[in-house]
């Protein structure tokens, strides 16, 4: 994402540079020349006094005014105040050398101090209004108006007004303001905003949509099925709006380090001053290196970086459609290592479809006989069956034959004197057909033509295609895997393995997932964390229950975004191991950035009490380690892999 | 009663620290977060002296950073 500069910011930077430049000549005429020598006499020093004042006052005269007025309401430890005690007291060491006839040096640190501050000031302003930017990109799916026809004509108003039951007119190119079900026309919409899902939807008469998807080919007209406070839209807005007042660990840390970072940094520079130079006598060495202190007790760079990277972590899983309520989350998330899963839904699609046919060679005709008898059947099972037989070998289904349904059993179709059964095992007992009994997982439908068993159609909740590579990439990860499920033991054991889910537990009951999670909780051990998936239907306990709740296919479940701690809004179980790649970058990431930045700051504070740097190297040190924690923490927002193209 | 603030020019991290260390010890404030990369405040504090909390709030933020103000 292109971020251009504000132009209050293009106005620093010109300054900055200008400023640069400026010091660039003063700095090499001084050092190749010698302006105090070149000059000569006593006040030889006036003259680099004045050509780097001018540089210090162009560069830093925002921060001498700011910190005076910060000084009139009492904020002693405010950085800018800080840089001006560095700085001046820097200046003033260069004045008394200058005085007492010694070799002019000082000037130029003061000026480089403030210099490289601002540089680092401006770059911490320009990375995170970058980052904000990225984020409020998907902020761009509020709508602005709605369309709503009312007595007859279109009338544009805000969507907040729009009452449920009224008809709402969506033009190509426009926002789906509010959610609702397609009264007349069709389209395809894009939903990459919401879900991260780049294919369009098309949807025509009688679909439900969402509010935040981008209308693309064709006009259509909406029946508001919600009002907008309570749309998708609003409660992904929200969410994500939240996210950042949920901190984290490592971003209380920092905050509570910087709280008395500051105040120690200084006191020690006051003792520093005060009983070396005391015992010594050499107040000005000892004044300087204090000043040196000063110059790195800015907290900035942690106080920055930190939440930078956790924002940033945020906004990279919400372009690949997974929502992260809060860094707490994604903190708990990098070390989650318990994964339980709900079967129905979550590993598996939830729905019924012919997984198979048996015997293999006579599968048309047994999927095609299958067909004639459920033709005109509503039955999930007669469904299943219809659509695979007409995705395998076409519409066309012979419609001569009387159709007798037997409750319970199945279905008997007949044609002349031709005779069709269509069910279960105790359909082709009552009709005396010779068969052996299929004992797999699953609703068997048998299939006989004219008394004889013709071969039986296996039909079962599908598998999601990504289900086992979920959990294996899991188990590589070396976590646990644990699946809940109210079917029954032949059903679950049978997925369990498919899967290589490592553990199960079959026959629950709602309540009793509850209890299973709580067990689980309470078993393992403290440093585990346990996530449980689920697809926020009847599941809202459990996904409140555990550490961390993740509901699948977010888009129009309600329920499911309110319990859960991470939302898929794609119904697609990669999002999973994405997010946990994301939460695990972002984790090492806060971890490098915490231990260098200290590392560097208390290096840069012993070097200095010894005496064995310069301002020179401490601001250098100080605004390098900045930028380099912002630039790491942006790292967080880089592509990911994804497993699918 | 919980409320959501935006908070403009809001321009450094430290700043929005101090002011939630500063807002928080105010008299009739139950908590607040200020985050710095949304630049917006939660404020939860007792109903019927919301607003003063808020005035007061709003000058606890003025000390630490003058230009910042609490949009309403």
């Amino acid at each position: 994402m292109k971020y251009g500069l504000s132009k209050k910011e293009k106005k620093i930077g010109l300054r900055i540079l200008i400023s640069l430049a400026a010091f660039i000549v003063v700095f090499t005429v001084d050092k190749c020349v010698g302006l105090a020598a070149a000059v000569g006499g006593k006040f030889g020093w006036l003259l680099p006094f004045f050509l780097y004042l001018a540089v210090y006052v162009a560069i830093g005269y925002d921060v001498l005014y700011r910190a005076a007025r910060n000084i009139a309401h009492g904020q002693v430890f405010d950085e800018n105040f800080l840089m001006c005690v560095a700085t001046l007291g820097a200046f003033a060491l260069a004045i008394f050398r200058g005085v007492t006839g010694q070799d002019t040096e000082g000037f130029d640190e003061a000026c480089a101090v403030l210099l490289f501050y601002q540089v680092g000031e401006f770059f911490q302003r320009y990375a995170t209004g970058k980052s904000r930017k990225s984020v409020s990109a998907l902020m761009d799916i509020r709508p602005d108006v709605a369309n709503v026809i009312r007595d007859g004509v279109v009338a544009e108003v805000a969507p907040e007004e729009v009452k449920i039951g009224e008809i709402i007119v969506v033009n190509p190119g426009e926002k789906v303001p509010l959610d609702g079900v397609v009264t007349e026309g069709s389209s395809s919409l894009d939903l990459k905003a919401l879900t991260g899902e780049s294919l369009p939807t098309s949807v025509r008469e009688g679909d439900r949509i969402v509010s935040g998807s981008v209308n693309l080919d064709g006009k259509i007209l909406v029946r508001v099925e919600k009002e907008f406070y309570d749309s998708t839209v609003s409660k992904i807005l929200e969410l994500v709006e939240n996210a950042a007042d949920k901190k984290s660990k490592a971003e209380n840390f920092i905050t509570k380090f910087a709280r008395y970072y500051t105040p120690t940094v200084v006191a020690c520079a006051l003792l520093l001053a005060v009983i070396p130079g005391a015992v010594t006598g050499d107040w000005a060495g000892w004044i300087y290196r204090a000043l040196s202190f000063l110059v790195v007790s800015c907290p900035c760079a942690l106080v920055i970086s930190i939440p930078l990277s956790f924002f940033a972590g945020i906004g990279a899983a919400s372009r690949y459609g997974v929502l992260i309520k809060g860094s707490n989350y994604i903190e708990k998330f990098a070390k989650a290592n318990i994964f339980v899963f709900d079967k129905t839904g979550t590993l598996t699609k939830g729905n019924f479809a012919v997984s198979d046919v048996s015997p293999a060679d006579r599968r048309e005709e047994i999927l095609r006989l299958a067909a004639i008898c459920e033709q005109g059947l509503s039955h999930p099972i007669a469904t299943s069956i219809l659509q695979r037989y007409k995705s395998e070998f076409g519409e066309d289904l012979p419609s001569d034959y009387s159709v007798k349904n037997e409750a319970g059993l199945g279905v008997i179709a007949a044609r002349n004197d031709e005779r069709l059964l269509c069910g279960n095992a105790s359909l082709m007992r009552k009709y005396g057909v010779e068969f052996e009994e299929c004992d797999d997982s699953g609703t068997v439908v048998y299939i006989a033509k004219d008394g004889e068993l013709t071969g039986h159609i296996l039909i079962e909740d599908e598998l999601k295609e990504d289900s086992p590579a979920l959990i294996s990439a899991l188990k590589a990860m070396g976590a646990k895997t644990v699946m809940l499920t109210g079917d029954n033991d032949a059903v679950a054991s049978k997925v369990a393995l498919k899967t290589g889910v490592g553990e199960y537990h079959a026959s629950l009951l709602p309540a009793d997932k509850v209890s299973k999670v709580e067990e689980i909780l309470s078993s393992k051990g403290k440093n585990d964390s346990l996530c449980f998936v689920g697809d926020g239907i009847n599941d809202a306990p459990v996904l409140m229950r555990s550490d961390i709740g993740i509901a699948m296919g977010g888009v129009g479940s309600d329920a499911a975004i309110e319990a859960a701690d991470i939302v898929l809004m794609r119904d697609d179980l990669d999002g999973i191991t994405l997010a946990k790649r994301i939460a695990r970058r972002t984790m090492n990431i806060v971890t490098e950035n915490i231990v260098f930045s200290l590392a560097v700051k208390v290096a840069i504070l012993i070097l200095s009490a010894l005496g064995i740097t310069n301002m020179w190297i401490a601001v250098f040190g100080d605004v390098g380690v900045a930028v380099l924690a912002i630039l790491n923490a942006m790292r967080v927002g880089l592509k990911y892999k994804t497993d699918k193209k | 009663m919980k409320k959501v603030f935006k908070l403009e020019d809001l321009d450094c991290a430290n700043c929005a620290a101090k002011m939630q260390n500063a807002i928080e010890k105010l008299d009739g404030v139950k908590s607040v977060t200020i985050s710095f990369m949304t630049q917006r405040m939660t404020l939860e504090a007792d109903e019927e002296r919301f607003d003063d909390v808020l005035k007061a709030a709003q000058r606890a933020i003025k000390k630490i950073e003058p230009d910042c103000t609490i949009a309403r």
